[in-house]
Order: C-alpha cells, then sequence, then structure tokens
C-alpha cells in the first residue's frame, strides 16, 4: 500500500538522494536524515555536506525480505558511523557478505531499492560499498 | 567555444567473459572474441541503471571541476535504457547531485550518439550564454537479447563531463561537427525489450559511412592532419570497427590504443565513445589534443576536437579514473548474470 | 500498587486456519470469564491488545469489536505497540482499576496472521521499525535482531552460536510441556544451527514464528479481588521507550528500555532481581532473550550465556525464563504475546502448570518488548 506511493518517498528526497545532512547548532551532533527534535533538545539545525565514507558498526545479510525487496534477496544491511559524526542504517552493495567486518570502511553510491510493482516508480537512495 | 570542466566515469563491478556466454549460446568463444575483438564485458549490479550510473559518473565529474555546483544550468543525460518511458532521467540525477532547480532538463536518445549530442548541445548553451555550466552524460545498461551476437558486446556504463566556458577548460572545444541520414541499421520499436538489427548492414553503409563522414569534415573544418592528434577515440560497438576507421585514417595505434576500453569492457552503448574520451582525459597532459567521433544507429556521427589545458594535470588527481573502475571487477557465472539482467529472477 | 487477576482465557496458539480475528478473541474471552466465574455484565473496561488487524485482515476498531462479542456497551479500547500491544492492554486495564474508573476489566490480545503470504505478514511486522529509516532499506525484523546479535556477539564473544541456540532448545523443551503451544517438538542444537538462514547469524529455528491466537485476562481492584479469593496479583508496572530505530538508540548491545522498564517495575512493587522466581521474557528471536534477561538484571551486561551453559533458565533451573516455551515455541500472534505473558505468569503463581511448574513459584515478571526496543513494558505479579 504505502510502498506503493511515488510521494510517501519523494518527500524525502534530501534524506535518500544527497548527502546533504543536519548538524545541531547547539550541541553539534550530525545527522544523516532529518530528525524534529536533536537529542540536546535543540530544534535548529545547519546543513552539512558528508563525505559519503564512514565505517561499519554492525552489519547482516537478510535472506528473506518484506514484499517490495524479495527479487534483490539476499542482500546485506549495516548501521554506518559516518565520518563527519551521523550514524545511519543503509544496504550494502557490491560487497560479499563473508568479506565485510565492523570497523570496515564504507562509501556512498546511489542505487535503487525497490520498484512498486511493475506499473509504479522507481525508487532511489543512498547504498555503501566497501572502500576500493 | 566552451570546454571541459570536469569529467567522471562509472563502471559497474561486474563482469562476465565472452567463453562463460559462448558455452550457454553454443558459440565458438576464439571465434567470438577474435570476430568481437573484445573478451569480457561489464554486467550492472541488481540495483544500477542509468540513473544510478549517471549519478555516480557525474560524481567524479563534480570532484573534478572546481565550481559551485548550483551554478549548473543544463542537465542531459543520453541512454537506450532510460529507465522510464515517461519520466526524465535528468532530473532524478540533478536532484541527486543537489545542484538546485534552476537548470534545464531532458533526456536524449539517439542510440549510441546520444551522449555525445548533449556535449554539443550544452557547448551551445554556454556560447550562447544562456548556461555556466551544462553536464552532459551518456550512460546506459545496454539491452541485448539472449542468444544474440550483441550479447557479448551489450555492457553496462557511463561518463560525465561538465561544459563550461573555454577559460576555465581543462580541455577547451575546438571543433565539433556531425554528420547524419536516415539509415535503418540498429532499432528499437516502443514498448520492445531488445534491440534488432540489420546483422552486416550495421558495418560498410552505417557504422563506417558515419563515422568516416563526420571525422572527415572535421579534418576539413579544421584543416588538421591525424597527425596533429594525440589521441583519437572512434565509437566502439565492438573491438573491430575502429580499428577498420583508424587504419582508414592513418591513425597509429598509439594514437587509438588508450581509449579503446571496449575490449576490456564491451560496448556501453551512450557511454561507449564517452568512456573513451574519460580514459584519454585520464591520462592527457596539457597541448595534447584529442580526436573523438561518436557513432548513433539510426544514423548519425558527432565528431569533437579538444585541446588539454594546464588544468588537466591537478583535475586528474582529484577523482577515480577509469582504468580504476575497468580494474575493480567480479566474474559472474551466466545464471547470476541472467539474475543482473532480471531475465530469471 | 495491587490489582488481583479474576481468570484467565487462551486459545490454541498456532495456524487456527478455522477461526478468524473476532472468532479467536471471542474464545479467548469466554474462557476467562469461566475462569473468573463472573458475568459478562460485571466489566467495567476493556482493552484489547492488537497489532495488526488492519494491515493483515483489513479490521480495525478492534476495541468496539471485543466489546460487541460480549453484547457490552462499556468502554473499550484497542491498544497498539507493536509486538508490546499486548502488555500495553494490561498496562493500561492496570491503570484504569488504579484510578478508580474501574473495579473490573477484561484485557484481550488477539492477532490473525496466517491468512496471507510470509511477505506481507513481514511487510506489516516491519511497522513496529522506522518505516523510514529502516524499512526503507529493505531491513525485516529478523534483519534488526541480527543487527544487534552481530554488534552483541563480536562484543562479548563467550555467547557462542551454541549457547545462542540453547535459547530454542531450551524453549521448544517447555512448549512441549504446554498444551497450547504451537511447537511441542523438542529440537537440537544442530536444528537451530543448520535450519534455513533468515538473517546471518539467525536462522529459521532462532526465529519465533507467525501464530493465529487469542488471549484474556480479567482483573480487578485488590477488594474486589480478595472478596473473589484471587490468589494472583499485578504489584509492579513498568513502562520504557526509545528511538524507533537502532541507528538512533545509545547501545547496540543491550536494549536500553528494557532495563529502565524493569526498574521502573521493580520500585514500584517494591522487589529486588533476587526476588524474581520466573521470567516470561520477550524471546522474538533468540538474541531477544539474551538481551531480555540481562535487561531484568538477571545476568550482567554481556554474562547472561553463563545462564545457558548452566542450563539456569529451565523450569527447575535457578532462572527459569519462558516456562510458556516463549515467542519462539509457544508461538508469536504479537498482539496476544504480552497478555499470554501474564497468563503463564498466573498459572505458575496458580500452581496450575504442571510438568513445567516452577517450584515454590512466589514472584514472576513479564518482559514484553515492542518494536526493535523501542517500547519494553515490564510487569512484576505476586502469588498470594
Amino acid at each position: 500500500m504505502f510502498r506503493e506511493s511515488s510521494i510517501i518517498r519523494w518527500r524525502n528526497y534530501n534524506d535518500r538522494y544527497k548527502l546533504i545532512g543536519y548538524k545541531c547548532d547547539q550541541c553539534g551532533k550530525t545527522y544523516f536524515e532529518k530528525k524534529g527534535l536533536c537529542t540536546c533538545g535543540s530544534l535548529t539545525f545547519d546543513e552539512i555536506e558528508f563525505s559519503g565514507k564512514g565505517k561499519i558498526v554492525t552489519y547482516t545479510k537478510v535472506h528473506s525480505g518484506a514484499e517490495a525487496f524479495q527479487e534483490q534477496a539476499p542482500f546485506c544491511v549495516a548501521i554506518i558511523d559516518l565520518d563527519e559524526g551521523a550514524r545511519i542504517t543503509a544496504q550494502l552493495t557490491d560487497c560479499d557478505y563473508e568479506d565485510l567486518k565492523i570497523g570496515m570502511e564504507v562509501e556512498a553510491v546511489l542505487r535503487k531499492f525497490y520498484k512498486s510493482g511493475e506499473k509504479g516508480v522507481i525508487h532511489y537512495g543512498t547504498k555503501f560499498t566497501p572502500k576500493f | 567555444m566552451a570546454g571541459i570542466i570536469g569529467w567522471g566515469a562509472y563502471i559497474p563491478k561486474y563482469r562476465i567473459t565472452a567463453e562463460t556466454i559462448a558455452k550457454v549460446n553454443n558459440d565458438s568463444a576464439p571465434a567470438i572474441k577474435s570476430g568481437l575483438g573484445l573478451t569480457e564485458k561489464s554486467v550492472p549490479g541488481k540495483d544500477e541503471d542509468t540513473v544510478t550510473i549517471s549519478t555516480n559518473a557525474a560524481r567524479n565529474a563534480l570532484l573534478r571541476a572546481d565550481i559551485n555546483r548550483k551554478e549548473i544550468g543544463a542537465v542531459y543525460i543520453g541512454s537506450e535504457s532510460h529507465p522510464y518511458a515517461v519520466k526524465p532521467s535528468s532530473s532524478i540525477v540533478a536532484e541527486a547531485l543537489d545542484i538546485g532547480n534552476q537548470y534545464m532538463a531532458v533526456d536524449t536518445e539517439f542510440a549510441c550518439k546520444a551522449g555525445s549530442a548533449t556535449i554539443q548541445i550544452n557547448a551551445g548553451l554556454v556560447d550562447s550564454k544562456m548556461i555556466n555550466y551544462g553536464l552532459s552524460i551518456g550512460s546506459d545498461t545496454s539491452q541485448a537479447e539472449p542468444g544474440n551476437a550483441l550479447e557479448y558486446s551489450a555492457a553496462a556504463g557511463g561518463a560525465a563531463f561538465i561544459i563550461g566556458k573555454n577559460e576555465e577548460a581543462i580541455a577547451t572545444l575546438d571543433y565539433t561537427c556531425s554528420f547524419t541520414s536516415d539509415t535503418p541499421d540498429f532499432w528499437r520499436r516502443a514498448m520492445q525489450p531488445y534491440p534488432s538489427h540489420a546483422g552486416r548492414f550495421t558495418g560498410e553503409p552505417a557504422y563506417m559511412k558515419h563515422v568516416i563522414g563526420a571525422t572527415e569534415l572535421i579534418l576539413e573544418k579544421s584543416k588538421m592532419k591525424i597527425s596533429d592528434f594525440k589521441y583519437v577515440v572512434f565509437h566502439m560497438p565492438n573491438g573491430k570497427f575502429p580499428l577498420i576507421v583508424a587504419k582508414k585514417f592513418g591513425v597509429t595505434n598509439e594514437q587509438i590504443e588508450p581509449g579503446l576500453i571496449v575490449k576490456k569492457i564491451g560496448n556501453t552503448y551512450s557511454g561507449s565513445s564517452l568512456l573513451g574520451l574519460s580514459c584519454v582525459l585520464d591520462i592527457a597532459k596539457p597541448g595534447d589534443k584529442i580526436l573523438m567521433t561518436s557513432y548513433g544507429s539510426g544514423s548519425g556521427s558527432d565528431s569533437f576536437i579538444f585541446t588539454c589545458t594546464k588544468k588537466i594535470a591537478d583535475a586528474q588527481k582529484k577523482a577515480r579514473t577509469t582504468d580504476d573502475y575497468v580494474n575493480r571487477k567480479k566474474y559472474l557465472e551466466y545464471p547470476e548474470y541472467a539474475k543482473h539482467m532480471a531475465t530469471i529472477h | 500498587m495491587k490489582v488481583g487477576v479474576l481468570g484467565i482465557g487462551i486459545t490454541k496458539f498456532g495456524e487456527i486456519w478455522d477461526k478468524g480475528l473476532r472468532e479467536l478473541l471471542l474464545d479467548a474471552q469466554l474462557l476467562a470469564l469461566k475462569d473468573a466465574k463472573i458475568e459478562a455484565k460485571q466489566i467495567d473496561a476493556l482493552y484489547t491488545g492488537n497489532m495488526c488487524g488492519d494491515s493483515l485482515s483489513g479490521q480495525l476498531h478492534v476495541g468496539a469489536m471485543a466489546a460487541e462479542n460480549l453484547n457490552l456497551d462499556k468502554a473499550s479500547i484497542r491498544v497498539e505497540g507493536a509486538c508490546a500491544s499486548g502488555s500495553l492492554a494490561l498496562r493500561e486495564g492496570v491503570l484504569a482499576i488504579e484510578s478508580g474508573q474501574a473495579d473490573i476489566v477484561m484485557v484481550n490480545g488477539v492477532e490473525k496472521m496466517t491468512d496471507v503470504s510470509t511477505e506481507q505478514v513481514t511487510t506489516a511486522l516491519m511497522g513496529a521499525g522506522d518505516e523510514e529509516l529502516e524499512g526503507f532499506n529493505g531491513l525485516t525484523f529478523p534483519g534488526l535482531y541480527a543487527l544487534l546479535a552481530k554488534a552483541y556477539m563480536t562484543k562479548y564473544s563467550k555467547l557462542t552460536r551454541d549457547l545462542l541456540a540453547e535459547v530454542s532448545v531450551k524453549n521448544h523443551f517447555h512448549g512441549a510441556r504446554n498444551s497450547y503451544a504451537q511447537f511441542k517438538s523438542e529440537i537440537t542444537i544442530d536444528t537451530v544451527k543448520n535450519a534455513t538462514m533468515v538473517a546471518d547469524p539467525l536462522t529459521l529455528f532462532d526465529c519465533s514464528p507467525i501464530t493465529d491466537g487469542a488471549a484474556s485476562i480479567i482483573l480487578a481492584s485488590e477488594k474486589t479481588a480478595k472478596a473473589m479469593k484471587s490468589q494472583v496479583y499485578i504489584t509492579g508496572s513498568g513502562l520504557a521507550n526509545d528511538s524507533l530505530s537502532l541507528a538512533r538508540r545509545s547501545s547496540l548491545t543491550s536494549i536500553p528500555a528494557g532495563a529502565v522498564a524493569a526498574q521502573r517495575a521493580y520500585s514500584q512493587a517494591k522487589i529486588k532481581v533476587d526476588d524474581i522466581n520466573f521470567a516470561e521474557v520477550h524471546d522474538c528471536f533468540s538474541i531477544a532473550e539474551i538481551l531480555a534477561v540481562e535487561a531484568l538484571g538477571l545476568a550482567k551486561p554481556g554474562e547472561a550465556y553463563k545462564l545457558y551453559e548452566n542450563k539456569d533458565t529451565y523450569f527447575d533451573g535457578a532462572h527459569p525464563v519462558n516456562t510458556s516455551g516463549g515467542l519462539k515455541a509457544c508461538g508469536h500472534p504479537i498482539g496476544a504475546t504480552g497478555v499470554k505473558q501474564a497468563i503463564e505468569a498466573v498459572e505458575q503463581l496458580r500452581g496450575h502448570a504442571k510438568n513445567r511448574q516452577v517450584k515454590d513459584a512466589k514472584i514472576g515478571v513479564t518482559h514484553n518488548v515492542g518494536g526493535s526496543g523501542a517500547t519494553v513494558c515490564v510487569h512484576v505479579f505476586k502469588g498470594e
């Protein structure tokens, strides 16, 4: 239902496509995706540009996916600490699961996430690949 | 005239060898390899398409160009594999590059020369002062019907060029011209998944006639000789055709070889001649002159003459080279390849 | 705080092909009324935990359905907090009685999950995570817990693959001794290790199943409960929340909200960890039980493996955990799970748990998690 929507993701293209994030103007904490209130309570953020480089904090290989992702399964997913401080969840692509390690350096690439069926829109976003 | 401010390549990680495909198609691998002049081709990841390849190539081009990206006033992407029939690839790529909203954009199609044509368009816009910078991209996840001869060469990859004023260029665009006619050598009808071609007719009256036509025209206009060029790039549908044209013009091995990327990754359709250009920009020195002629079936060729400036040496170091991508590879067996090409799920 | 338990009712958990959401709910409600020996009209309010009525059955408004089932016009509300929906409904029931608004409350939990494909269930359950930050990346619930397992087992390498499998082995052992459990077969470590990989390192046997089922419990004020000779009381209820997404948590090797909820419940019940005789915890995945026993304080951070090395968590061990079979073997009908945990606590404290009875059980806790730890609700039960 919602994964067929072209609109639900459009609202967040800034967080999906770009290497642009948010830095709290009070405590300096950085976020890749928009956040209402910073953990320090501040509501105001400056825009920052990420290099797209980071390190794996934890990772897994998902063998059976939800409906929209089933055709891509199996795929690797990780939680990543970006060099500029933000921690994000993202798929890893162009990698062999056996080669992955916690602490491994990765970098951002734009990739397809899923299609809303045969007629719906194609959803793009940021994934990470091992640094080469 | 305008010039190239920054360039960038992107080639997917995956490869399949001619041997692997030949085994499935009951073809003779040695005959294929010598007939087509290539040994393997690049294959897109399951999550890659023209939009993602274009974006990743354009990010490399931006790394090399010392500009404010919001000043890019036009984004044009040439491809035979735009993911949508209706909805532009160019606006998705522009959004991902965060260039703002004040840009002209359109997706182009002219078989394999849809990308090179966008360099002419952007050069015109820069020269007429309608824009400061324009982004030109040629990129494809090339289609080929399983079992068809095209399957050995149809590859994935792309290159992006930021076009701007002559004074800022890493390579100035000195001349460009085109040679075009209605020639039914290769086509893909609407709603058809794979292209069709007219066999040997794609050679002499199609590729050769137009590549030679455009190249002769630009030499005449520029009053230059082949020996004036450090590098020469002709569109590469396979490893043979560009060498036939090279021989006719007396192009030496030293001039053609550096851009002959088809031998390593196959024919990336709209990305083919542009990736060849990217290869030579990666290694060119200030003062080097480059001749490039593209070819698009149906049919036409765009010819270009560039001269590298002092700025090129610095720009070369700022992003990954085409070869960095050529050398990053993982070979696939045919069943995995079929999954990547979505012929099986 | 003291709220009495008058009665309990639970359906068989599993693939209940011939019953829908409404029938499952009704069966549990009627069993609870019978056990409590009261009439429906004595109920002042109803709270029903349900997560996926809308996404899997096209049925919202389960609160009204619960009242209608018993021909009541009393206040009746559906409570949703993902996999913690059942315990949140229980907490609402406790609060209604504590506030004096109600004297007798019926708390239900129900989920009908087997009418649709596994992929559709996977999609629906992912609603418990952060759709924008996690679901969009293709993450599934096994995937989220696998991320926690990988982080935990890297930091605390003494939790080996075999010891992690012990969680499922023990829960199947208990399930085999529970008449309403979905799986009544005992398994071995090899069963777990050799099963299909779902999200590395979690195999199919590290994961709780897709289950239909319903559970009901009837609560009353201390005064009414005493008058009706109730043997079991709820003496503490603790609830804590955290970020929906894992990436925004303060820890990836624990569930911080679990420890907070436990402390809140213990302090309300005026108990210490050592007073606990048994625990029903949220083992949606084997790693989740490890994180749960540490959150409850039954083991120090990184030391839960010892309980499994020593087989302490069996019903006759030093720290019995999930005598019902847990979510793994008893089954995990999402909205019903929190209520089922309460029912197992009541059975143990009443001394009715038969061949899985914990000896001299006086105090038990239930621990129910929503999502990957965004909601954790802990209750303390006392037998008298």
